[in-house]
């Protein structure tokens, strides 16, 4: 239940822009923090900053205390090694995040070896468990094969699956279901939400669909412009939202409406 | 001119693929839409909803079966200008970033869509962005000074401006916030029914169909599965596949309840 990673008043600029205007919020382990809020609302900038991939010439002040350490103040070095290793990212779609001309085998096992100095063959016994956990079909196979000989959710399961192979403590989810299917969807939710809870991961889930957050989320966190409106538990924030952004949010979707009201003006 | 707005008869469209041969994307597929009638096509990436939707523009070649708009035959595009009459079938795509030209006035990419109406009943373009919840003085900016969703208000605005008959959306609003999905789904239906246009609407969401469309037809690898009003589809879907769509629908109850079946 503690928490892993917790953020105070995190502020981001980027010239006279500020992107992030002093958030805070803890991510426990073992749990699913959702992070929501519509586009330009810095979500993406948020997740950005705590692998320390902020942009070139943006100020980032506050702190990002992961494990006792302050991220932000951490030399490039210390950083390099725990991203990737033990703070991993995935992101809104697979087929921009895989490198097109190179085998997934090599990429899920890349960092790992880079990390764990891991000879080739052991790297790829550990990818096939990998791919394996995540239902990815035939993972020896899969090994040998390049990114654009799978679907999106297949895909999807592979980034995933690079994602989890160092066994990092957090990972950070940015819309990875947006791209994809309800359908697929579905299956995804149920796979990170097992992940979550087998591998005692503390997962932050940044979507605009407060349904997904719903499902998946423990905590919720809701963004608008730079700031945060309104945090909470799942039940609460869904169920009797405080501020009127969040119930704004939570009335738009087509789920909330019912057939029939098509006199109400969109 | 009410009843048989678009008549499809065994429609079959596929695509030559190299070493895979010939793919079916759309199999034998019969549909008819009436003016002012609003249908949501419904089904998963690769299902054949999109070609389904290019095809009606003309844009695909059919392998077999017809296509006819107000009795007129839909062959495909060629060089030469589209029938006057098939310019009343209007599209809006996906992507807005990639459907509008970024080197000219949303203005005037409006304009040309008034120009090219086969009525007499004319819009403006101030007229069609005040409908698009735009102001007419947006009418002088270029695309990429819009955000998502406005760009796609706009694209809205272009096909509308063309006082169409058939209104397709290819995913017009899979690009979109969640929170503003409905809102344009809804706003599409609007200025359909309002003009006495049909709608086509597909998308990958059922929520979303749900809110606005009278009939939904539910497609999977080619073949309409499930074909009928909105409110029977959703309550008592017939086709396995339908409920598992239904299913996968997360549910806003702030329980935490997965959807989906269990695997």
């Amino acid at each position: 239940m503690s928490a892993i990673l917790s953020i105070r008043d995190v502020q981001l600029s980027i010239g006279d822009a500020h992107i992030l205007k002093g958030l805070s919020f803890d991510v426990p382990s073992g749990q699913v923090t959702g992070l929501a809020g519509e586009s330009g609302s810095g979500k993406t900038m948020m997740g950005l900053a705590i692998c320390g991939l902020q942009p070139a010439g943006s100020s980032l002040t506050g702190s990002i205390e992961y494990d006792g350490k302050n991220l932000l103040g951490l030399p490039p070095r210390e950083m390099n090694s725990l991203r990737g290793s033990e703070i991993a990212m995935i992101f809104q779609d697979p087929s921009a995040s895989l490198h097109p001309m190179l085998t997934v085998g090599r990429q899920i096992t890349d960092h790992l070896r880079h990390h764990t100095g891991i000879g080739k063959a052991e790297a790829a016994r550990q990818a096939i468990a990998t791919l394996g956990e995540l239902q990815v079909p035939n993972p020896e196979s899969a090994l040998r094969k390049y990114p654009h000989e799978f679907s999106g959710g297949q895909l999807q399961r592979i980034a995933i699956a690079g994602a989890i192979i160092c066994k990092p403590r957090i990972l950070i989810a940015d819309e990875p279901t947006t791209a994809l299917d309800v359908t697929v969807q579905a299956e995804l939710l149920r796979l990170l939400k097992h992940l979550c809870v087998e591998l005692d991961l503390a997962i932050l889930f940044v979507t605009h669909d407060l349904g997904v957050m719903s499902a998946l989320a423990d905590r919720i966190v809701v963004m608008r412009t730079g700031e945060i409106v309104e945090q909470g538990s799942r039940f609460d924030v869904i169920t009797a939202p405080q501020h009127p952004y969040t119930r704004s949010l939570i009335d738009s979707l087509p789920h909330a409406l019912s057939w029939g009201d098509q006199g109400v003006q969109p | 001119m009410t009843d048989r707005l678009l008549e499809m008869r065994n429609v079959t469209v596929g695509y030559r693929q190299p070493g895979l041969g010939f793919v079916t994307a759309v199999d034998d597929v019969s549909l008819e839409l009436a003016g002012g009638e609003v249908l949501g096509l419904v089904g998963e990436s690769g299902c054949g909803k999109s070609t389904l939707a290019r095809s009606i523009c003309g844009l695909e070649p059919l392998r077999t079966g017809t296509i006819t708009f107000k009795g007129i035959p839909v062959n495909r595009l060629s060089l030469r200008r589209r029938p006057k009459p098939l310019v009343a079938i209007q599209m809006v795509f996906q992507n807005p970033y990639a459907s509008l030209n970024p080197r000219r006035t949303v203005g005037s990419q409006i304009l040309d869509g008034v120009r090219a109406s086969v009525r007499p009943v004319r819009w403006t373009v101030a007229e069609l962005l005040s409908e698009v919840e735009l102001d007419a003085a947006d009418a002088l900016k270029y695309p990429h000074e819009f955000s998502g969703g406005q760009r796609q208000r706009i694209a809205i605005a272009r096909a509308v401006a063309a006082s169409p008959d058939l209104l397709i959306g290819d995913e017009a609003i899979a690009s979109l916030d969640a929170s503003l999905q409905a809102k344009i789904a809804r706003l599409m239906r609007r200025l359909a029914v309002e003009s006495g246009a049909a709608l086509l609407f597909i998308s990958h969401d059922l929520a979303v169909v749900r809110v606005i469309a009278d009939d939904v037809a539910v497609m999977r690898k080619g073949v309409i599965v499930e074909h009928g009003p909105v409110s029977q589809v959703w309550d008592s879907p017939t086709h396995d596949y339908t409920k598992r769509l239904l299913a996968a629908i997360p549910v806003v109850d702030g329980l935490g309840t997965m959807p989906g079946t269990a695997a």
